[in-house]
């Protein structure tokens, strides 16, 4: 009969976290194929670049990532870029060094600026920051059986504006589909051939933001890849061991035990 | 150290002997290890040695990451990512620390149902089951001050809620919270104190458990049936009991194993499901999330706590006996601990003599209404505060109250229960059967 409790409290626990999330006005997002979901799932490393041109040329100009050392985009299983190039990447950015006391090219060890504009939020984090979208009262079930998380609320949201103004107290609002809301501060970023990739990828607005999408994921969960890989050994070993651990088991209560008359 | 009758340790060699007269450990490890323990205990007796796990997981884990992290409102978030992302898997222990939280909880849960289902908590084990509440009580505290240090959203605002609650104390509160914070606000002086008692706790947690451990070796473990292990004589003990090595020990380390299994495969696959996403936005005093939720594991108590709106009439009598001095805030706090109080005070509100759930028919109904009223408040913790949720909060919290303050006396009074085997042996066998073997091997 405890089996009916541990099949419940399995359930609540299923449920439990996502209802935690945010109630009302959520908008519409959209469920986008991405090569890192699933448990094997891994980034795709061109996507990756793309998504770095994409962040660099548009996203740069307001916000930040500071939480990013710029030598990690030369990590295996993240965008995998060769040190030069990371080096000659770095250059582009200049950050305030306390010792000269004045701005110098940032290097590869520095992280990321932060954000120009004040009121553009870091980006760092985002794709994890905003995987709570899920379900009217958020059972999390999309994020459980489709792999939805951040990256799609931010792919839907860079790809869901409609066209639609208004202006409130001097501040003008977007209408974006996938924006709590509806309406949305930030002016649309992206329009088609915005971008100029130097292999002639596709770049219509739902693949730059799909792009820019799986970048930001990586800078949020650089170590996804290792994770996966480590769940996956980890259960591989566990299971075996408890396969080991059952058979002990059964051989030591054995002698215990008769045959089951009743 | 045990009441059941057993073989003891006996130094044999002379460097044995010459220990056993200046320290006794070797006796007081094998006592303890070779404990009788009795033959028919089911599955739900393995939540022990997983809590045990636990703690040490949550231990190693945090003596880890301790040495990385930051214990300052400017750099406490940074220092998080910096072990997530510098630290040679430093993510994997992160997660590892965040979800053992989780599993620690799953556990502790299921742990205090199967007591209360089997009657563990009475007669003669309330020292053991008080001393369990107190860890419990300890481990919230604990799980809650850990979430705080990662300095993100949900920490600072869960915060503020939290320490907010002794703020609603008459008189005195503002003065309680103030102190608490070290401040007029959740701030520096917080997360330092917090950080400091979060290390802390644990150990005291560690403390409890010997002593939790030590006060159940001496009655001896409770089992499904409630029945006593025979104490007449060694040979009638062993008939009742197996010693804990290797029989249960094994078994506890399968499950163990199956658990941790599915355990990290949420750590390696889905790390993030169980926490807030918001968490991963720094701290700001200055925007308050849309919904403030605790974690998962609180939303229980969370649910009892909002549940005693100023539109209750229990509250407003409250109010009104008292002269305003409890109002719906403080009603809600004492709501909230009291509901705690309440099953901790379990052993001396139930009348029935039967231990087990197992042989007492009405019980069990009402025991797994409480199963799934515990589930109902969980949901309804997350929900937000508003109708029908507040409706159902009160009725589930109100039936939490009368599980322990009225059913459970009265059950004990009406109730006819049914016949219980003699012994353990007798259910044990009625289960597995005569064994071919006259006695095992021990």
């Amino acid at each position: 009969m405890f089996k009916k409790l541990l099949v419940s409290a399995i359930a609540a626990i299923a449920i439990a976290p996502g209802a935690a999330m945010a109630a009302g006005g959520a908008g519409h997002v959209e469920d986008f194929e991405f090569s890192f979901e699933g448990p094997f799932g891994s980034f795709d490393q061109n996507q990756l670049q793309r998504g770095l041109q994409i962040y660099t040329e548009v996203c740069a100009a307001c916000h930040g990532l500071k939480q990013v050392p710029i030598r990690t985009l030369a990590d295996e299983g993240g965008p995998n870029l060769p040190a030069d190039q990371v080096r000659a990447y770095a250059e582009f950015y200049e950050v305030y060094d306390p010792e000269l006391d004045d701005l110098r090219p940032a290097k590869p060890t520095d992280h990321f600026p932060g954000s120009g504009l004040e009121t553009a939020p870091d980006l760092s984090m985002m794709a994890k920051a905003r995987a709570g979208f899920h379900g009217p009262y958020g059972l999390g079930l999309n994020q459980l059986f489709k792999g939805m998380g951040g990256a799609e609320y931010i792919a839907s949201l860079l790809s869901g504006y409609t066209g639609e103004e208004k202006e409130e107290a001097g501040t003008i609002f977007y209408e974006n589909t996938a924006f709590p809301g509806g309406w949305i501060a930030m002016a649309p970023p992206l329009s088609d051939e915005l971008v100029e990739f130097a292999d002639g990828h596709a770049n219509d607005v739902h693949h730059l933001a799909a792009d820019v999408s799986a970048f930001l994921m990586w800078t949020a969960e650089p170590k996804m890849m290792a994770r996966k890989q480590a769940g996956f050994v980890g259960v591989l070993f566990l299971t075996l061991l408890s396969v080991l651990l059952y058979l002990t088991n059964k051989r030591i209560w054995a002698p215990l035990k008769g045959k089951k008359t009743s | 150290m045990s009441g059941i009758p057993h073989d003891h340790y006996e130094p044999t060699t002379n460097g044995e002997k010459w220990l056993h007269k200046r320290l006794p450990i070797v006796g007081l490890l094998y006592d303890t290890i070779m404990i009788p323990t009795p033959k028919n205990l089911n599955w739900m007796w393995i939540w022990g040695i997983i809590l045990t796990f636990c703690l040490a997981l949550q231990i190693a884990t945090g003596v880890v990451l301790v040495m990385h992290y930051t214990p300052h409102v400017d750099l406490a978030f940074s220092s998080v990512e910096h072990i997530m992302r510098n630290v040679n898997g430093g993510h994997m222990i992160r997660y590892l620390h965040m979800n053992g939280a989780s599993l620690f909880f799953v556990a502790v849960y299921a742990h205090i149902f199967r007591g209360l289902y089997y009657g563990s908590y009475k007669a003669p084990r309330e020292i053991t089951w008080i001393i369990g509440m107190l860890i419990y009580l300890l481990m919230m505290g604990t799980a809650f001050m850990g979430y705080v240090l990662p300095w993100g959203q949900m920490s600072f605002w869960g915060a503020t809620v939290i320490t907010g609650l002794f703020g609603a104390i008459p008189f005195i509160g503002e003065a309680i919270q103030t102190w608490l914070l070290g401040g007029p606000a959740v701030d520096n002086a917080t997360l330092n104190r917090f950080f400091s008692l979060h290390y802390l706790l644990p150990f005291v947690i560690a403390g409890l458990v010997i002593v939790h451990i030590w006060a159940f070796h001496t009655t001896g473990n409770n089992n499904p049936t409630g029945v006593d292990v025979r104490r007449g004589s060694k040979e009638e003990a062993a008939k009742d009991t197996v010693p804990f090595w290797p029989y249960f020990v094994i078994k506890d380390l399968f499950a163990l194993a199956v658990i941790l299994a599915v355990f990290w495969a949420i750590v390696g696959f889905m790390p993030n499901y169980l926490g807030h996403p918001d968490n991963y936005i720094e701290a700001n005093p200055l925007v308050t999330p849309a919904h403030i939720v605790p974690e998962w594991y609180f939303l229980p108590f969370y649910a009892i706590l909002r549940a005693f709106t100023s539109e209750v009439w229990v509250v407003q009598f409250a109010s009104f006996i008292t002269g305003g001095i409890v109002d719906a805030k403080f009603f809600g706090v004492i709501a909230m601990f009291g509901a705690i109080i309440a099953m901790a005070l379990a052993p001396w509100l139930d009348t029935s003599s039967v231990r087990s759930g197992r042989y007492r028919p009405m019980f069990k109904w009402w025991f797994w209404l409480l199963v799934i009223d515990f589930f109902a408040l969980m949901w309804l913790g997350a929900m937000p505060a508003e109708e029908p949720y507040a409706s159902f909060s009160l009725i589930a919290s109100a039936y939490w109250f009368a599980y322990f303050l009225v059913i459970l006396p009265l059950l004990g009074v009406i109730e006819k229960p049914l016949p219980q085997p003699a012994t353990i042996e007798e259910d044990f066998d009625a289960h597995y059967g005569k064994a071919s073997q006259s006695t095992p091997a021990e």
